[in-house]
């Protein structure tokens, strides 16, 4: 093949897959980038839709840690100081500095009850590691963020 | 002590700067000797900060900072790496080893060319170090000193993770001589394949610690984690996969220039892209920018230097790359379909992967710039990064039988209904007979194609089965790195769609039945170890005939007030039984112990693999062997 030839095959072949995956890439970005949401988010924006996997933000509100089941199961509830608050169910072990009054983010989805599952918990680890988007949020009061 | 390595740190900075200068000059012997000495002075600053951390010299900041008497002696060594400013400090001390290694090792005959590669090694030597002196200097004390100090974090106090950031860094750092030798070779715009064959050890030499340096934080993070998986996403294994991708790719292309003089500027832009992807991984990880359990410092005035120095040396590259390029030779004519044909696709793929890679860890950045906290997981890579790569790994056994120039495609059709079958007789089996996904079956398939394919290619290589042994290394080397490559993938894709994972809540005495396997609470009891105290759990599993006890731990370390989970594995001929220690829960006033077990199939065949790959590249990287009675 004349190098003149072969360089417009590269060139056709390198641009057709670098266009299928920039379309993959922005697909799987529409669809899995997770969006973050505290209470009061929520009550702005509303739900997301069902099955869509979100993170959700805030403080385990104190007292409200429960097992439902066996002890596998553990429920509370996530406030941020706005009226809206957010049930959240987990099936697993929490991270060690989960605890009620802490700020946590959980990774899961919603149902249409509004109860949120979680597959993933996210707590403050320790000072220096902290879910980032906690930064932006304001403490529910000073006695709740420890 | 620490002063003393201070100065040589400094006198290494000196030496640097004049084997920069030297080198530039194109006097070869002399850079060499400056390297060495540069080299053994910051061998020996190196040494003083490990002196210090063995002796917990607590006047030490760094170590004050670090360390702890009660910490085990390797873990106190470890120390010296297991923080910032002392992981800059191997940075510097890698970056002048391979200088020094450059020094001695290289062979190309070409006196001005290997001068300006020292030069150009000096010059990044020079960027390392006064970023240590300037910006994260180890050596600074404390006055008073502390009586104690405030510990490692206990999450790498830790077999695995005392060897994966050496490993790791000598994998990113031996990109910068591949990226000094790719800006000598563009000064004299020669990059041909004397150039190539110099350049192809060097990219080994880096590849195989890379390929070790993940695997090792892979399986440390899938034993000390207590998550079940061995790859995460995070941000920071991200910034270790784009250089192996890259590095991946140059070592490909590198053999169209070194066999048939051509790929030149490409092989040449990969050869700098390695490394610049290597200091944007340092960037990532010590800026702050993107959230990670490795962000141990988080300071935006050193990331935003780390960033310059990108810049600086990004720029130095890409210009000479721009002025040089045009002048490089070509190298032999080929057709589309021809090895340098399937080597060219392997590139563009290997290419495009690590760039869905850097948008997906980029793109929460982005978003956070634009006012949105996003965050992007794994469902996004299986997404973009998998099918892409199925598509070169699919054609990978045909078109690796191809010949230089032009392929005679004969066979063609053989092979690619040869490997259909195969799938087809996957999948059929796999679907039917063991009830796997249509996905996991095609896995499967697309993994023993590759295995098959590579033995095949190794048969074809020494025509008969008695010469296979006197094939040159580099073929056994390929050969190992495809099979490894077939392991990953069938290890990776059956422990990724067929695990099992569930929570079961325990009493004592309690018995639950997880993946077939009984497994009942015998007890929970405090153990003390030299600077943790912990809770173990003794749970006793069972499964037709096969018995065994496993005790997961939680442990607590008081010095840095943090707890972390130890896992136990019972390893079974298909898989590894998982099982991690959750809090104790009070149920209805009744004590129980939360369990995460998981059953993981084949996931030794995951670190088996990468481990073939490794040992691949390092084959390949041993010299020439001599033909019996040839005599050169």
């Amino acid at each position: 093949m004349r190098a003149r030839t072969r360089r417009l095959w590269t060139f056709a072949i390198s641009a057709s897959l670098l266009v299928a995956a920039a379309t993959l890439v922005f697909f799987a970005l529409r669809g899995n980038a997770n969006l973050f949401y505290t209470p009061e988010i929520l009550a702005e924006k509303g739900m997301p839709e069902i099955g869509r996997e979100v993170r959700v933000g805030g403080w385990v509100e104190p007292g409200s840690l429960n097992y439902p089941g066996d002890g596998a199961e553990i429920r509370f509830i996530v406030i941020d100081g706005s009226p809206q608050t957010i049930p959240v169910s987990y099936t697993g072990i929490a991270p060690d500095l989960f605890r009620e009054g802490q700020g946590v983010v959980a990774v899961g989805k919603f149902d249409d009850t509004g109860l949120f599952t979680a597959r993933q918990l996210l707590a403050k680890h320790d000072e220096n590691y902290q879910p980032r988007e906690l930064k932006q949020a304001k403490p529910v009061s000073a006695d709740a963020s420890e | 002590m620490i002063e003393i390595g201070h100065l040589l740190t400094f006198l290494a900075l000196g030496l640097s700067l004049a084997q920069g200068v030297f080198g530039f000059m194109g006097r070869r012997a002399l850079a060499g000797r400056i390297a060495l000495t540069a080299f053994v002075s910051m061998a020996l600053a190196f040494l003083t900060l490990v002196v210090a951390f063995a002796q917990s010299d607590f006047s030490v900041a760094l170590v004050a900072n670090n360390s702890h008497t009660l910490k085990p002696m390797a873990y106190k060594l470890a120390g010296t790496w297991g923080n910032h400013e002392g992981s800059m400090a191997l940075w510097c001390l890698v970056t002048l080893g391979f200088g020094a290694a450059g020094a001695v090792l290289m062979r190309t005959g070409r006196e001005i060319f290997e001068a300006r590669a020292l030069g150009m090694q000096g010059l990044l030597a020079v960027g390392a170090l006064a970023y240590l002196l300037f910006a994260s200097s180890p050596f600074t004390r404390l006055d008073p000193a502390p009586f104690q100090g405030a510990s490692l974090n206990p999450l790498l106090q830790d077999p695995a993770l005392t060897f994966h950031p050496p490993m790791l860094y000598l994998g990113y750092v031996g990109y910068s001589f591949v990226f000094a030798l790719a800006a000598a070779g563009l000064m004299e715009a020669r990059i041909d394949r004397v150039w190539a064959k110099e350049a192809r050890r060097w990219g080994l030499a880096a590849f195989v610690p890379l390929t070790l340096g993940i695997a090792l934080g892979s399986y440390w993070a899938y034993y000390e984690l207590g998550w079940g998986g061995w790859w995460f996403w995070d941000p920071v294994e991200n910034a270790s996969l784009m250089p192996w991708l890259i590095g991946a790719a140059f070592l490909h292309s590198v053999i169209v220039t070194e066999k048939r003089g051509g790929f030149a500027a490409w092989t040449a832009l990969l050869a700098v892209l390695a490394f610049l992807f290597s200091i944007m991984g340092a960037f990532l990880v010590r800026s702050g920018v993107l959230t990670s359990v490795h962000a141990f410092a988080v300071d935006p005035e050193r990331g935003l230097l780390l960033l310059l120095g990108l810049i600086f040396y990004g720029l130095i590259a890409l210009v000479l790359f721009a002025v040089r390029a045009p002048r490089l030779e070509g190298g032999k004519g080929w057709s589309g379909f021809s090895r340098e044909g399937a080597l060219m696709a392997n590139n563009i793929v290997l290419v495009v992967a690590a760039l869905t890679v850097l948008l997906g860890t980029l793109f929460p950045l982005m978003a956070e710039a634009a006012g949105q906290t996003i965050s992007v997981g794994e469902p996004y890579f299986n997404l973009t990064f998998v099918p892409i790569l199925v598509l070169i790994l699919a054609i990978l056994p045909v078109v690796q039988a191809w010949a230089w120039g032009k392929a005679d495609l004969s066979h063609w059709m053989k092979w690619a209904l040869g490997g259909l079958g195969l799938v087809l007789v996957f999948a059929a089996l796999g679907v039917g007979v063991f009830e796997i996904s249509l996905g996991a079956a095609f896995g499967l398939a697309l993994g023993m194609w590759l295995i098959f394919g590579a033995l095949w290619e190794l048969k074809r290589r020494a025509v008969s089965l008695r010469r296979v042994f006197r094939l040159q290394l580099r073929i056994w080397g390929m050969t190992l790195a495809h099979v490894g490559l077939g392991v990953f993938i069938i290890g990776a894709v059956v422990e990724t769609t067929q695990r099992y994972e569930s929570t079961i809540a325990l009493p004592r005495d309690g018995t639950e039945t997880v993946a077939g396997w009984s497994i009942t609470l015998e007890d929970v009891r405090a153990i003390e170890g030299p600077n943790w105290y912990a809770d173990r759990a003794e749970l006793s599993i069972a499964k037709s005939g096969a018995r065994a006890t496993l005790a997961p731990m939680k442990r607590y370390y008081p010095a840095a007030q943090m707890p972390t989970t130890e896992t136990a594995i019972y390893k079974t001929g298909t898989g590894d039984l998982y099982v991690a220690l959750g809090e104790r829960r009070d149920v209805d006033g009744e004590a129980r112990w939360v369990f995460r077990v998981y059953f993981n199939p084949l996931i030794d065949l995951v670190f088996f693999g990468v481990f073939l790959m490794a040992l691949g590249g390092f084959l390949s990287l041993l010299p020439r062997r001599r033909k019996v009675g040839a005599g050169s």
